[in-house]
């Protein structure tokens, strides 16, 4: 019989560790949807403050806004933004923990009454603004 | 009981999520897509667009929808860098990252206050 | 007409030896109804008996015999070769735990961790016996009778990335114990748990992977659970920074 040894062996995780399975992947593009968001969110502000500077710097950056690339970073963005919303509303029963009398309220009803709120409310500022 | 300051950010982090979910979408089409493109030109008229978002409605939800998803996306951010393998510095990527969104936050105040 | 046969390439690693560790390939014979599990036994038994790796019930109570198979975490006695046949399969110790040989992994850290958030019923006064037991109605148990069913496997951490990169985070099975306490009608222990839940390393470097919960085979939800405890913990930190002077 040789002598017992123990020598743990510690194995490392590298960077790419998100690109070793798909839920993995798809994880990391959840979170990376927020970059988009907040890129999105920034040319936003700056819209609002040419629409404060007046016409011609709000027309200036309307031709901006529909430079090929801007339009494809919008486009991209409103992908991520869907993305996000998907897994934001199927998450949302994960924490949320709703009682009605006594009983919890099944996690599809959540997440569906989630995407109830999300049609009503894209609707009406599509409506309100258009 | 020790307070873990993770509460807060969670919290704006969530709640900067909820209104990024309902509304980021149909905004960045509106803005982004329709107005970029011309589709309804007379929606998007110089004096329309001013009329529309100077009623302090309008101002109270581009607030809201600013500043929240910024801090959305900064808890997202600083987690990502963390997920991918940063051990140094966390607390200076910390601060960078909420930094930012109380700045973003910060200037839309200014920007919408002054319409 | 010749017995079909599968191949099995199995992480081998011999402290004593000094080397590195390696991927061994075994051909054993296929059988529909068998699992990874008897064609583990099956090597230790008829060609390698230095083959060392953990497991007892062979039915997916003791939790004992989880691996990472083709990559993934699973209990081996409840993973069938019939899912991989004819490909081989590969069998891994389960990720993020040190290897201590073969197949069987170091757990110290997870049963330091389990005792970590005093998973047993806190009472601030034990009421006497002679005042009978501690009734709960049926609603009172669904509220935590899911977190009870943890069998303690270990799947969940090696399914979590967050734990491979951050070997302090607590974990999906200790967090969603101690939420089966917190979240029975008995117990009065949770401001105490906070302390070790409410912490970085705690439920706060959670980001909602989600992989817990696909991978732990008795439907317990890690994932869920540390939701629950974020939003809880959420609304303790506003209640005591709002509303300082009232009751704790």
């Amino acid at each position: 019989m040789g002598e017992a040894v123990s020598r743990p062996y510690r194995r490392t995780m590298p960077a790419t560790w998100w690109l070793t399975n798909r839920a993995y992947f798809l994880f990391m593009v959840r979170e990376l949807t927020s970059v988009f968001i907040a890129i999105y969110l920034v040319l936003l502000l700056v819209l609002i403050s040419k629409v404060a500077a007046g016409r011609e710097a709000y027309e200036a950056y309307l031709t901006f806004l529909g430079t090929p690339a801007v339009l494809a970073f919008h486009v991209l963005a409103l992908a991520a933004a869907l993305y996000h919303s998907i897994t934001w509303f199927n998450l949302a029963p994960k924490g949320l923990v709703v009682r009605v009398r006594e009983r919890r309220v099944p996690d599809a009803i959540i997440a569906g009454s989630n995407y109830l709120a999300w049609i009503a409310v894209s609707a009406l500022l599509w409506w309100v603004v258009l | 009981m020790r307070h873990s300051s993770e509460p807060i950010w969670w919290s704006l982090f969530a709640a900067g999520g909820v209104v990024a979910a309902l509304v980021a979408p149909v905004q960045i089409a509106l803005t982004g897509i329709a107005a970029a493109l011309g589709w309804a030109d007379d929606a998007f008229t110089h004096a329309r667009v001013l009329a529309l978002v100077s009623h302090p409605i309008s101002r109270l939800y581009l607030f809201v929808l600013i500043s929240l998803p910024l801090f959305h996306s900064a808890h997202r951010f600083r987690f990502t860098l963390i997920d991918l393998g940063l051990k140094q510095g966390r607390g200076l990527v910390a601060v960078l990252c909420y930094g930012a969104a109380v700045a973003g936050t910060i200037l839309a105040a200014l920007v919408l206050i002054r319409l | 007409m010749a017995e079909p046969t599968i191949a099995l390439e199995i992480f081998r690693y011999h402290p004593e030896q000094g080397e590195a560790p390696s991927f061994r390939r075994y051909e054993i014979p296929y059988r529909e109804d068998w699992v990874v599990l008897d064609g583990i036994n099956y090597i230790k038994d008829q060609i390698d008996g230095t083959l060392a790796y953990r497991w007892s019930c062979r039915m997916g109570v003791c939790g004992s015999c989880g691996m990472m198979i083709n990559g993934t975490p699973r209990l081996s006695c409840a993973a069938f070769l019939r899912e991989y046949f004819p490909n081989p399969v590969r069998v891994e110790p389960l990720a993020h735990f040190p290897v201590e040989r073969d197949l069987v992994i170091v757990m110290d850290d997870f049963m330091h961790k389990l005792r970590e958030v005093k998973p047993w019923l806190i009472r601030g006064q034990e009421t006497p016996l002679s005042e009978g037991e501690y009734r709960q109605t049926p609603a009172e148990v669904d509220e935590y009778k899911q977190y009870s069913m943890c069998i303690n496997c270990m799947l969940c951490y090696a399914a979590c990335p967050v734990y491979g990169l951050e070997p302090r985070f607590l974990g999906p099975a200790a967090i969603a114990l101690a939420q089966r306490y917190n979240l029975d009608s008995r117990d009065e222990g949770r401001r105490e748990r906070q302390e070790v839940l409410n912490t970085e390393e705690g439920i706060w470097d959670c980001t909602l992977v989600g992989e817990c919960t696909t991978a732990c085979p008795v439907h317990v939800d890690p994932a869920g659970s540390i939701q629950r405890a974020k939003v809880t913990a959420t609304v303790d930190w506003y209640k005591d920074v709002l509303l300082p002077w009232g009751k704790r």
